[in-house]
């Protein structure tokens, strides 16, 4: 962090996403502004079925993309980062007799579906980003417990499967729903701990945009991300997008499980939301909902060389749906910006690509920022929005290089 | 038997079927010194202890201790409370800012 503004190092030293791609083991350098610990422990480490990531935590799994992996607007597979709560993880063959129990007081009845099943239901996608609510956690300063997060604990992928809505109706829901709850078949290693549960306002379950999805950028769903079948939840933060999703419980009262009540939740009125959560709502919290409007800077790389007589500047930006209005660069500390362009269009939840050509510069040591706007009007502050879980770090883009 | 050795029978048994399907994982060897074998034998069953030196060196003997407490009371981690009062001495000493 420097005056405030995210300054990002956790790349791939002198690797390009093509070294990376072609699986050659790659020094990590990792962000100063990281904890000590944190750049002492992580390392690159690759899960079955995937290429090296950045890795966290051994157990529960907690893997972060490297910088390259944004180099696409599409992140792929088997480089989208992995993030458990708890230690007992599911296996392929675990799930061999996987099947989705739907029921609940506000169900008119109770079905059991196999894979099959679902699959009769007309299918359909969308491209989204699913962002770890603590994503740039360990960017916080001063610095807040948990995992440690650089900038890597999203990816946008098109995600297919059925919309949430026609499995519901398959139950029936009742008059009175006000939310719906799931189980997913990751679980605690002590029975005293609580099973990662989560729920979602009836409204947003019935939204057309919301999926049960059990196909990734074209493949099944790693195992890793939730194989056979996970939720989509796009412009929200990555704590709904329940993975291996085994139970649906259409609900008349607000869920009042631990992952709810006490766990990701945010100083209430701090991120403004378009839908509150209304049924989560106390006085004092809300439950964290929408991602905030966000970018990243991918190229140059922070501390790269760049030449006087031009540059360019490359990254991505999104937000919790509605969609970028347009990215800015500035490489005179904010004083004025200029309008990058906005590249190919993946959807209003998905990633933006955008490029800046810097026709010149000064020689010498400059700072780069980038800073995007929402269609709402919404923008990237310029200092971290401090709250005590360390979630939604959406400081401007930030990356130093010299001008030779 | 004691309630301490149920409980650590209850975190040894744990971390046998909390053994991950794939074999990378690899061991974290904590600073030795006094309270490592607390630490290991309390938190290594529900954890990888990454997630010690991942949140080092920030939070001194209160954060640690709120960490220790969250993982009881709200995780229900089995811990005793003087092999809770062990740990975060060890944590704090060994994990925490520089004094």
């Amino acid at each position: 962090m420097r005056d405030g503004r995210l300054s990002r190092r956790s790349v791939l030293a002198g690797a390009s996403a093509a070294a990376l791609y072609g699986g050659r083991a790659a020094a990590l350098t990792l962000d100063p502004a990281l904890p000590a610990g944190t750049r002492a422990e992580a390392i690159l480490e690759a899960l079955p079925g995937k290429r090296e990531l950045i890795k966290l935590s051994w157990r529960p799994p907690n893997y972060e993309s490297p910088l390259a992996a944004f180099v696409e607007p599409i992140t792929r597979n088997e480089l989208f980062f992995v993030r458990y709560h708890l230690a007992v993880t599911p296996t392929v063959l675990e799930l061999a007799n996987w099947s989705l129990r739907i029921g609940g007081d506000a169900a008119a009845s109770a079905k059991t579906l196999s894979l099959d099943d679902l699959k009769e239901l007309e299918d359909t996608e969308i491209t989204a980003v699913c962002q770890c609510s603590g994503n740039r956690r360990g960017l916080f300063n001063p610095h807040v417990p948990g995992v440690q997060w650089g900038v890597g604990a999203m990816g946008n992928a098109i995600w297919r499967g059925v919309r949430l809505r026609d499995v519901l109706a398959l139950a029936g829901v009742r008059p009175g729903a006000v939310e719906v709850a799931f189980a997913g078949a990751d679980s605690p290693v002590l029975d005293a701990t609580p099973a990662f549960r989560k729920s979602i306002p009836i409204d947003r379950a019935m939204d057309e945009t919301v999926l049960l999805a059990w196909e990734m950028n074209g493949e099944k769903l790693p195992i890793w991300n939730g194989y056979p079948v996970r939720l989509i939840v796009p412009g929200w933060t990555g704590t709904y997008w329940l993975k291996h999703v085994t139970e649906i419980d259409i609900r008349s009262k607000p869920f009042d499980g631990f992952w709810m009540q006490k766990a990701y939740r945010v100083p209430r009125g701090l991120f403004p939301v378009a839908r509150p959560f209304a049924t989560q709502e106390t006085d004092k919290t809300s439950p964290i909902t929408e991602i905030v409007v966000n970018s990243l800077i991918t190229a140059p790389l922070d501390g790269a060389t760049v030449r006087a007589g031009g540059f360019e500047v490359r990254g991505l930006a999104w937000d919790g749906g509605s969609g970028i209005a347009r990215v800015e660069i500035s490489l005179d500390a904010g004083a004025t910006w200029a309008e990058a362009e906005l590249g190919d269009y993946f959807g209003r939840f998905a990633f933006q690509p955008w490029s800046f050509r810097v026709s010149q510069a000064q020689a010498g040591a400059r700072t780069v920022l980038a800073r995007a706007t929402n269609a709402a009007g919404a923008t990237q502050p310029a200092r971290l929005v401090q709250n005590p879980a360390g979630y939604q770090h959406n400081v401007i883009a930030s990356v130093g290089v010299t001008v030779a | 038997m004691t309630v301490r050795h149920v409980h650590r029978s209850i975190v040894m048994v744990a971390l046998v079927l909390a053994a991950p399907a794939w074999a990378a994982e690899q061991p974290v060897d904590l600073a030795p010194a006094p309270g490592v074998e607390a630490v290991e034998a309390n938190c290594g069953g529900c954890h990888s202890l990454d997630y010690v030196r991942m949140n080092a060196p920030f939070l001194g003997a209160e954060a640690w201790k709120a960490e220790v407490t969250k993982m009881r009371n709200a995780y229900g981690a089995p811990v005793t409370d003087s092999d809770a009062a062990t740990i975060v001495a060890y944590l704090a000493s060994n994990y925490g800012p520089a004094k």
